[in-house]
């Protein structure tokens, strides 16, 4: 009762939020900004370094000794970096690997992922109890690091490309989604396809696939992802040949331990140290690189979401 | 994934109508494909499901190769491993590589690191999450909602690379911080070298990661609770705080214990490619935990037994540890990562 009699009172001075529902009391002027003033630090903090580092790679030379560094308030504005980064030299070959990289693995494992997943949907077909737990069993028990690295290299995979995608391009998890949307697919259709005299792949591209576009797009993207931050991977297999390198593996290089970049003037000796690495400018353009295809393409990943995966993740 | 594994039970029960009429029309004359309980033999059953099979293959294959394969090479631990001999013909070991571990004072140190740094994220960050869905709940315009959700959630999806990246650009020696310090005369700061704070620095970049991340399983616990619920307890003249005690929170239980599980589970693997990636710039005494020892003295210096077995003691462990908190989750009359 007292919350329904306490909007009144305070009401006269603020209106009262449509969205609050009417048994809750409307909060004090000192939680109501503590709210806000907590949310908008997270936002910030999560923005603000983002922000400085596009500012940057975006910023005249001038601008960025002005600044001492790190540019916050726009000065003087020019795409040199991007056009020298993109002209030629070891980021523009970054790129297309990694492109080439996230293309190819993506394709790979969204055809074995969807497969898979469907071959597993039917709750009474042969054998799927025992293949699930071959699945299920690699979530929780894996050989570790090492002998991983021997199977690969005893295959021939050490230097090779498909060490950065074979040996990841299966993720359970992602089957796992995919099999719980693929089971609950209305079995009237899938029945109504066989009927027409369609057959397992049939029904798979015809009925299954585009009554679960949302979560396609979702594992697909989870997939895109996992390739493009591909790291370690080459740490293990390709550690030595910077020609073959992709682009989360030149940022560490050239930004993150300030390695000299081949191809740039100041390329003096010495291993790292501030005169002799790539202009402020151009290393942070490869991390605009690096992080601009996320930011691309995660609104997408967002709407689909909360259909896709949630109900997935939850329902099992 | 819990209740994945946990509902695979029931699926066997789930036989729907259509797929009955289905079996028996495919299976010919119903009385010779089925056997004594009425059940289809398993040969009608394979060439009805055959295809179906044959789509698991290449997935499978890829687990035999790149998961089941390596689970096999776990022997190498035992072995004294030479890469001209290949796993199948090189020198048995014993335990030997397995005493040289217990024995160094390097693998003890970085099992200290490993739980120094997982106990100091558990603190620090596993609440975090929870505090914001909590927060995010009460906002009340869900296009705001919605989009700061939105931002904190982005970060997931950076490499690990990008995120140490961008913290030496904000906090490093050579980063927005100290430019600042630097041009007010204020000496430096550098975060990103000390391995004195280390710990502290690897723990909040793990919150500007995830948890935004983490903020979702939260938040769908939150969407489930009864509103009626808060409704009858405002009526009886509970305020804020206790509606959040004596509701929100036991709503969130079973999904606060099952993540806190996982992390029990997980307390032996804390950030592989962050602290690899960290190494450098704060030295290997602060950043080495389990999974880098494994990585450098196996491959680095090419002892691939040495790590392996490092490797094996670690999986070990992890197996007991997901045990041992599941049984604790159990005792608290949770269902936890599988069911009793």
């Amino acid at each position: 009762m007292t919350a329904l009699t306490a909007p009144s009172a305070r009401g006269r001075s603020r209106p009262r939020n449509p969205n609050r529902p009417a048994w809750e009391e409307p909060p004090s002027a000192v939680g109501q900004s503590a709210k806000g003033l907590t949310l908008g630090t997270v936002v910030l903090l999560i923005v603000f370094p983002v922000y400085c580092v596009v500012l940057t790679s975006i910023s005249t030379p001038g601008a960025i000794n002005r600044a001492g560094g790190l540019v916050i308030v726009p000065d003087g504005i020019t795409l040199d970096a991007y056009t020298t980064m993109l002209s030629d030299g070891p980021v523009r070959r970054a790129l297309v690997v990694t492109f080439a990289i996230t293309a190819v693995g993506t394709a790979i494992s969204m055809v074995v992922s969807v497969l898979c997943a469907y071959g597993l949907s039917r709750s009474r077909s042969l054998g799927h109890r025992f293949l699930l737990l071959v699945l299920v069993v690699t979530m929780f028990v894996n050989g570790g690091l090492i002998p991983t690295f021997l199977v690969v290299s005893e295959l021939g995979g050490y230097g090779k490309y498909w060490s950065l995608i074979l040996p990841s391009a299966v993720s359970v998890f992602n089957i796992l989604v995919l099999r719980s949307f693929y089971s609950s697919t209305a079995a009237e259709l899938i029945d109504a396809a066989r009927m027409d005299g369609a057959n397992e792949w049939r029904i798979l591209w015809s009925v299954v696939l585009p009554t679960s576009r949302a979560v396609t797009a979702v594992i697909t993207l989870f997939y895109a992802v996992g390739y493009w931050n591909t790291f370690f991977n080459v740490m293990l297999y390709l550690p030595t040949d910077s020609q073959k390198w992709p682009l989360q593996y030149v940022l560490y290089e050239y930004v993150n331990l300030g390695m000299n970049m081949p191809g740039q003037v100041n390329s003096g000796f010495g291993v790292s140290g501030h005169s002799q690495t790539a202009p402020l400018s151009l290393q942070m353009a490869v991390v605009v690189l690096t992080l601009l295809p996320i930011a691309v393409v995660f609104p997408f990943m967002q709407k689909h979401f909360a259909k896709g995966m949630l109900t997935g993740a939850i329902k099992g | 994934m819990a209740s994945t594994v946990a509902e695979q039970g029931e699926d066997e029960q789930g036989r729907s109508p259509q797929q009955q009429r289905h079996a028996g029309a495919e299976g010919g004359a119903e009385a010779t494909g089925r056997g004594k309980a009425g059940k289809l033999t398993w040969r009608i059953r394979l060439r009805r499901d055959k295809s179906l099979i044959l789509m698991t293959l290449p997935a499978v294959a890829l687990l035999l190769v790149f998961n089941y394969l390596p689970m096999v090479g776990t022997i190498t631990a035992f072995q004294y491993y030479d890469p001209l001999d290949g796993i199948g013909n090189s020198e048995w070991a014993g335990l030997a590589n397995f005493r040289q571990l217990f024995g160094d004072p390097l693998f003890w140190h970085a099992m200290e690191n490993t739980l120094y740094i997982s106990a100091v994220q558990l603190v620090l960050f596993f609440p975090i999450p929870i505090l914001l869905a909590l927060l995010l709940n009460s906002v009340l315009n869900s296009r705001i909602r919605s989009v700061i959700q939105a931002i904190t959630f982005l970060p997931h999806f950076y490499s690990w690379v990008l995120v140490v990246t961008l913290f030496q650009q904000m906090i490093g020696g050579a980063g927005l911080l100290n430019q600042f310090l630097r041009q007010h005369d204020a000496g430096t700061w550098d975060f990103m070298t000390n391995p004195h704070t280390f710990s502290l620095l690897v723990t909040s970049q793990v919150v500007w990661k995830d948890a935004g991340w983490g903020i979702i399983v939260f938040l769908a616990a939150l969407s489930a609770i009864d509103q009626n619920l808060y409704e009858a307890a405002a009526s009886d003249g509970a305020g804020r705080w206790r509606r959040m005690w004596h509701i929100t929170l036991p709503g969130m239980r079973s999904v606060i214990v099952l993540m806190l599980v996982l992390r029990l589970g997980n307390a032996l693997s804390v950030g592989f490619e962050q602290l690899l990636i960290q190494r450098y710039a704060v030295g290997h005494d602060a950043a080495d935990v389990l999974d880098t020892f494994s990585f450098y003295y196996g491959i680095g210096t090419q002892n691939y037994s040495y790590g392996a077995a490092a490797g094996i003691f670690k999986s070990v462990i992890s197996l007991l540890l997901i045990w041992g908190a599941n049984k604790l989750a159990h005792r608290f009359g949770e269902d936890g990562l599988y069911r009793k």
